[in-house]
């Protein structure tokens, strides 16, 4: 089943998602739900601004999404990112990773998570509470890491369900 | 060939996109952006620490290494920071 999958401006209704994905559904055993919110870096920051590359963005997360089906047994899985100018304590990120077990869906959100940090074509600009734009957001070097992990085959065929 | 830049390599730049033709000779995407920096000052200020500017093929990852082939759009970015 492919992934849902928006590029979008507007806020998401975490609830709302969920219900979308799980309705009519007596089959799934596990949602896991993973939300990044902006926050404010002690008080520091007045805003979060997201560029990103339209169409390659929505590409670029398909295409991760389609490699998470393939390693893990997923019945639903839903990835919304924003873009923009987002608020300190609004959601950024939404993945929803259902399945039969949690393992899986718990493992699928994560190996998601970690890929669109790396791959996903979104740049991150920091607005002051002081006043002005600041700097980009650096990469780093830990999120490489993250992501380099998944490099390794999972346990076992089944992908680790328990 | 359409080109499109992202974040600060947009903002060195001094544009999000624009369109070129290619002189002959170029193979690569590594050649491409040697004869960018040719090009202005500019282009060598986004382009000052190469291996960090990433390239993207019609909106697929690419190395420096990469054919430019019959590419409609080549974009080039900062490495990413979504999530």
């Amino acid at each position: 089943m492919p992934a849902l999958v928006r590029v979008q401006a507007e806020p998401f209704d975490v609830a709302a998602e969920t219900a979308l994905l799980t309705r009519g559904r007596a089959d799934i055993g596990a949602v896991v739900t993973f939300t990044g919110l902006c926050r404010d870096e002690g008080g520091r920051l007045d805003a979060l601004e997201l560029e990103h590359y339209p169409g390659m963005a929505e590409a670029e997360i398909s295409r991760v999404a389609a490699q998470a089906e393939e390693r893990w047994p997923l019945l639903g899985l839903t990835v919304i990112h924003r873009f923009g100018r987002i608020a300190p304590g609004e959601p950024i990120v939404l993945v929803l990773a259902a399945s039969i077990h949690r393992r899986a869906a718990f493992e699928a959100a994560d190996f998601l998570m970690d890929y669109l940090k790396t791959q996903a074509p979104f740049w991150k600009r920091e607005h002051l509470r002081q006043g002005g734009a600041g700097s980009w957001v650096q990469a780093k070097a830990e999120d490489d890491r993250a992501a380099q992990r998944w490099a390794e085959p999972p346990s076992g065929p089944d992908g680790g369900q328990i | 060939m359409k080109l499109v830049y992202f974040a600060w390599v947009r903002e060195r730049i001094g544009k999000a996109e624009e369109e070129v033709s290619l002189p002959d000779g170029l193979v690569t995407v590594a050649d491409l952006v040697a004869w960018l920096k040719g090009r202005g000052e500019e282009y060598d200020y986004a382009f000052e620490n190469e291996s960090v500017v990433r390239a993207a093929i019609d909106h697929v990852h690419v190395k420096p290494d990469a054919l430019l082939g019959h590419a409609r759009e080549i974009a080039f970015f900062p490495p990413m920071t979504g999530g």
